[in-house]
């Protein structure tokens, strides 16, 4: 139900009216609107109910365990998100003068300084607003790289499949052609296929470490020598960099350029679109080519750095420096681990990974890479229970929620048919891992009785099993009037019919 | 298992192709792979007079599971695309060597249809990826 479907003519909230704003004067009348706006009318105990029954409805990191793989869903300290509210912080107008932001754009400096050393790059900008803008604004200092040269040959980038999904479309978009890289049979980039594929048209490689297959690519000391030799530059995506923080860096492997995403890693509250932060941090090549602006300290004194220190930058991404707010609570969050607790971060999301992994295979589940010690990630494969009880990877997933845990990563990677991608993250005590493993080889015993059932699932859910092939055949985003709704839609959103 | 016509010709990415005479095939993606891919919700088609080369890319399928891009097993030029497919892309899943085709190609080079597998090899590739 929206909130519209609760007004009622007549009916206002005391709490949520302006008080003490003046209404613009000298606006021409022919500017000015004669209908009201369509606007709720309820009772303040109507709006607060109505927004307490949605967020009781929430099924996210504050109630459930989310083993949701790639996305790093750890908890997020309250310490970060009230820091980052202080008055000092979000009063501060971003167009202040420098003298008046002090301590804004030390705390800024400071983090750059921090995701410096804990990357091994040489310098860092904060200003990409998301992942994929992280990703673009690396694929375009590369381009940017080849170009200051006059190398205008290189227009291709290597992706190997195991790479993060958006990696192709990122290189796509800032004019690349992408070659596919085959992963061996271990997980493994194919070193005899990357050989046969650099050339004097290579721009450069993105390589996802550990891989989508929550797997440390063993050889990407020689991958970096190849490249390198070619001619081409290395692109880490910071996907999962949860795996390896404090532990060992990206500049060290001979990575060029890195993109992290401070949401996942560092903590702040993601999942719903954002906002997110995808800092960039480069090598002494890429160094021209950062966008601004950045901050810098001298004398004490810290000031933002323009396009008038860095004329080779490839430019702006926002109005400003990215989300400011999501920047502030990865610093808080930072400064709260320190160098030794990022270490810990890394050691206790791979031990939590190692041991649910360990667990199910104990209770016969399968692993997609059972030679390979998992990172902060691991893949399960439901191929035998497809196949022998005809209960597949989406139903389990969807069985799953009904026991109380939200879903692991489901059909992802593609490499592996009926996968589930199990991310535990570092924020989980043994007792939930525990309870994880209950619930999977509980739904396993139900396959085995009752597998329509399983089928079925979700059964403790505001909203039954969807039928999401009807969905995206006949998307439908709006809400409208009752009056004004077209004919009722399929039954999207009640249980599939078996 | 899945239904694998003899009298057609396959990649080993999948699609199917039948020789329609005139130098003129008809093609699409297999049972096998459809199946693989389960429900499809979108189908990008090649375009009219695109000329294609083996391996090239000319489409996308597009389920709720995954979306996978369509390599043109033959060279030649699209004559004409199944635009009905726009509307019910279930075609590919429900009738994949019927409603559920492409493209017609005019071929290019009318020998390459000799590089195909026939069913029997098409057979064992399929097998060893269901195990």
């Amino acid at each position: 139900m929206v909130i519209f479907e609760h007004s009622r003519a007549g009916r206002r909230s005391g709490a949520h009216r302006f008080d003490g704003l003046d209404a613009v004067g000298d606006l021409p009348p022919e500017l000015l609107r004669e209908a009201e706006p369509e606007l709720p009318r309820v009772s303040e105990l109507e709006a607060v109910r109505h927004y307490t029954r949605l967020s009781q409805k929430n099924f996210a990191i504050d109630t459930h365990f989310y083993p949701l793989g790639s996305c790093t869903m750890k908890y997020n300290p309250r310490a970060c998100n009230t820091l980052a509210g202080l008055p000092g912080i979000v009063d501060r107008h971003p167009l202040a003068p420098d003298s008046h932001s002090q301590g804004f754009l030390r705390s800024m400096f400071d983090l750059q300084e921090m995701l410096k050393s804990v990357t091994g790059m040489k310098e860092v900008s904060l200003t990409p607003m998301a992942g994929a803008q992280g990703e673009f604004t690396g694929m375009a200092m590369i381009r940017a790289y080849h170009v200051a040269r006059g190398d205008h040959e290189r227009t291709e980038v290597l992706v190997p499949d195991a790479a993060h999904g958006t990696n192709p479309a990122t290189a796509v978009m800032c004019g690349f052609k992408v070659k596919e890289i085959p992963t061996d049979e271990v997980g493994d980039v194919d070193i005899d296929k990357l050989k046969a594929a650099v050339g004097p048209h290579t721009a450069g490689i993105m390589l996802t470490n550990p891989s989508t297959l929550g797997v440390f690519e063993r050889h990407i000391e020689a991958i970096a020598g190849i490249v390198h030799e070619a001619g081409g530059l290395l692109y880490y995506d910071g996907a999962n960099l949860n795996a390896i923080l404090g532990r060992t860096r990206p500049g060290d492997m001979g990575f060029d350029v890195v993109h992290m995403n401070l949401h996942k890693t560092f903590s702040t509250p993601h999942g719903g679109g954002g906002p997110g932060a995808g800092p960039v941090g480069v090598g002494e090549r890429l160094r021209p080519f950062l966008p601004v602006p950045m901050v810098t300290e001298e004398d004490g004194e810290y000031r933002w750095l323009t396009e008038r220190d860095r004329p080779q930058s490839i430019g702006r991404l926002s109005a400003f420096m990215g989300n400011a707010g999501i920047l502030m609570r990865a610093y808080i969050y930072a400064l709260l681990l320190g160098r030794e607790g990022m270490e810990r971060v890394a050691m206790f999301a791979t031990l939590n990974a190692a041991y649910l992994a360990t667990r199910l295979r104990e209770e016969g589940f399968e692993l997609a890479y059972p030679d390979r010690r998992p990172t902060h990630e691991f893949i399960i494969t439901l191929r035998r229970e497809a196949k022998q009880l005809g209960v597949t990877a989406m139903d389990f997933a969807k069985r799953l929620l009904d026991y109380g845990h939200h879903a692991p990563t489901t059909y992802f990677p593609l490499l592996v048919p009926e996968c589930l991608l199990i991310e535990p993250t570092e924020t989980e005590s043994r007792e939930v891992l525990d309870e994880f493993v209950a619930a999977m080889a509980a739904i396993r015993k139900e396959s085995e009785t009752r597998a329509d059932y399983v089928r079925g699932a979700p059964y403790t859910t505001p909203v039954r099993r969807l039928d999401d092939v009807r969905a995206a055949r006949h998307l439908d985003l709006r809400w409208r009037p009752a009056e004004e709704a077209p004919a009722p839609a399929p039954e999207v959103g009640e249980a599939r019919q078996a | 298992m899945s239904d694998i016509p003899k009298d057609l010709r396959y990649s080993p990415s999948h699609e199917w192709v039948r020789d329609e005479g005139n130098g003129v095939v008809t093609l699409g993606i297999t049972d096998h792979a459809q199946e693989s891919l389960g429900d499809l919700v979108f189908v990008e088609l090649p375009e009219v007079g695109q000329s294609l080369a083996v391996g090239d890319e000319m489409g996308v399928v597009e389920s709720v599971k995954a979306a996978s891009d369509l390599f043109s097993p033959i060279s030649g030029e699209v004559l004409e695309v199944n635009e009905t497919l726009g509307d019910t892309p279930e075609a590919v899943n429900s009738d994949p060597y019927g409603d559920g085709w492409i493209a017609k190609v005019k071929l290019s080079i009318p020998t390459e249809l000799d590089d195909l597998l026939d069913a029997d090899a098409y057979t064992a590739v399929a097998e060893e990826e269901e195990d």
